[in-house]
């Protein structure tokens, strides 16, 4: 093992900017809560006895789930403009050349890697382009589904006249059919960002382990470690 | 000179006490301000009747039953009365030819004046076979009368939006109004299965007073009566705050009347009056009655079951389930991949060691 370190040497690059990682732990975290929330919202916990007027629950849990809706708005808001003024990892996620021939056939490279079919990873300072189509097709076009509907559904609380109303329930619902298939596909998102954050958090820590660069130390440090 | 609607008011034996009440009570279910009773008063002492011409497709009657048992005073007198219902071929006393030669006539005497009410839908499969009315696809029957009317109201969840005839697999291919026929009339949308009796009369009202429709969503329905869910104004609202659900019909909460969202209640999905306006004569609405709200004035409502559960029943994707069956076994899936793919991830890394040692 002593070996392989003299033959490798390491380098180090600043990635994600102090504004991106904390975003995105926010954003994690908001995520999160939204889920657990948004389920109970859903499905919700076993019924409370006594008054009404002693109990606040789906109060609550619908509270935390606005509340954690509002802080990924406003947080997807400043991410984009981050993209437009941060350094040129902050764009990564919102836009790569998909005319270039080598994004292609890096790409391929990279599903290569993950069946097996190759040994070595090529080495990115940011995302590698698999990242970047997942990151992309996934996660920004589904949180941004996530936005138009979530606040759509909130809109139909706040009622008309309001701003939610106005921006998205207005034209959402009558785009949908009827407001139940937007909450049956508000719902199907949740599954999707599920999805995306177990294949997210499992990819994330076997780069860790596998790739020869750091991924999690990078999300908290910013540096990007390519040994 | 046609009568007015006052005129024949009176002469029905509504007293003029009787008839102020029902203008201000209008005003009221409208949500009008005070000074618009006096309006209304004076639309309808001066204003001749507007004939109606209310056609039926494909339905069942609720949205006739409902409209005769419009209950503020003296509706089934003042609202049959008021409107000039020349053609409605379940209430009236003519059959046969000469039921159809009403329509005939009342296109000749008002072209371009009348409005058209349609409860029901058009079938157009088989030519619209499903559906034959005086020999004829009733398709034809409604084009044809639409092509000569005022405005166009659909009445119902079927006229609206197809309602039970056009729920999935939909065979006769029912329609509603707007797509079954070509028309530049404006349509206005009172669904609901039936729409609540005050709703209808109240529409027509506002129609006959104002001589437009009133102010309409994107949907095409009567804000002043879609624009709230159910939800928004159920008096079991603070049961659902608190986190306090009937389980079962059967159960303690079922007794003390707790929120019915986990028992399928629609209402948080559901546009309508039911909840402040509520049915006979304001005596009840379902939820009020113990069961959860259906929600019939939405549009696809028997495709959104089941009515017992808060999450829709999914079968376009070639399973059965809900968004959390469906979710959760593509989260397994997920899951299933991911644990085998670290596996074969870990054996090829200690193979790869193996190799550089």
């Amino acid at each position: 093992m002593s070996a392989n370190h003299t033959t490798h040497s390491e380098t180090s690059v600043y990635v994600y900017e102090a504004p991106v990682r904390i975003w995105h732990w926010i954003n994690a975290l908001s995520i999160t809560i939204l889920a657990i929330t948004g389920y109970f919202i859903g499905a919700p916990l076993p019924t409370m006895s006594g008054e009404a007027s002693d109990h606040f629950l789906m109060g609550y849990i619908r509270f935390a789930h606005f509340s954690a809706a509002y802080i990924v708005l406003i947080g997807f808001i400043f991410r984009l403009y981050w993209a437009f003024v941060g350094n040129k990892h902050a764009r990564e996620i919102f836009i790569h050349n998909i005319f270039k021939k080598s994004y292609w056939s890096e790409l391929w490279h990279e599903i290569k890697w993950y069946l097996f079919m190759t040994k070595e990873p090529k080495q990115y300072d940011g995302h590698n382009p698999l990242a970047i189509f997942v990151m992309h097709w996934f996660f920004v076009y589904g949180i941004i589904f996530m936005i138009f509907t979530g606040f759509a559904l909130y809109g139909e609380g706040t009622g008309a006249g309001s701003w939610a109303h106005v921006l998205f329930t207005s034209w959402l619902i009558p785009l949908f059919g009827q407001s139940m298939d937007v909450h049956t596909w508000h719902h199907f998102g949740m599954w999707f960002i599920i999805l995306f954050v177990m294949i997210h958090i499992y990819v994330a820590v076997r780069e860790d382990i596998m790739s020869r660069q750091s991924i999690i130390s990078s999300m908290i440090s910013g540096w990007r470690t390519l040994k | 000179m046609i009568e007015t609607f006052y005129e024949v008011m009176r002469r029905q034996g509504i007293s003029r006490r009787s008839f102020l009440k029902y203008c201000s009570l209008t005003a009221a279910a409208l949500g009008l301000g005070p000074e618009f009773a006096g309006k209304i008063a004076h639309a309808m002492e001066t204003k001749p009747r507007i004939p109606i011409l209310w056609l039926h497709g494909l339905e069942c009657t609720c949205c006739s039953e409902s409209f005769i048992r419009s209950a503020h005073p003296l509706a089934k007198d003042v609202i049959l009365s008021m409107v000039s219902l020349d053609y409605d071929d379940t209430i009236m006393a003519a059959a046969g030819h000469q039921a159809e030669a009403i329509i005939e006539e009342t296109i000749k005497k008002y072209d371009g004046n009348f409005i058209l009410a349609v409860e029901g839908n058009a079938p157009l499969n088989q030519e619209g076979m499903s559906c034959i009315i005086a020999g004829k696809p009733f398709q034809q029957q409604l084009q044809h009368v639409a092509d000569h009317c005022k405005a166009i109201i659909s009445w119902g969840s079927c006229a609206a939006y197809g309602c039970v005839q056009a729920a999935h697999p939909n065979p006769t291919k029912a329609v509603p109004t707007h797509k079954a026929i070509t028309t530049d009339k404006p349509i206005i949308k009172v669904p609901g299965c039936p729409p609540i009796a005050e709703v209808m009369t109240a529409v027509i009202t506002y129609i006959l007073t104002f001589e437009r429709f009133p102010e309409l969503d994107r949907q095409g329905r009567p804000k002043m009566f879609y624009s709230q869910r159910i939800h928004d104004k159920c008096y079991r609202r603070p049961h659902f705050d608190a986190g306090q659900f009937v389980e079962k019909f059967d159960d303690e909460g079922a007794r003390k009347g707790y929120c019915l969202y986990k028992v399928g209640c629609k209402g948080p999905t559901t546009y309508n009056a039911c909840s402040t306006i509520r049915w006979n004569e304001g005596t009840s609405f379902p939820i009020q009655a113990g069961h959860g709200c259906i929600g019939c004035s939405e549009d696809g409502f028997w495709d959104k079951g089941s009515w017992y559960a808060r999450l829709t029943d999914i079968h376009q994707f070639g399973v059965e389930g809900n968004a959390d069956q469906i979710g959760g076994a593509a989260a397994a899936v997920v899951g299933t991949g991911i644990a085998a793919h670290a596996a074969i991830s870990a054996v090829k890394r200690a193979q790869n060691k193996g190799d550089s040692k």
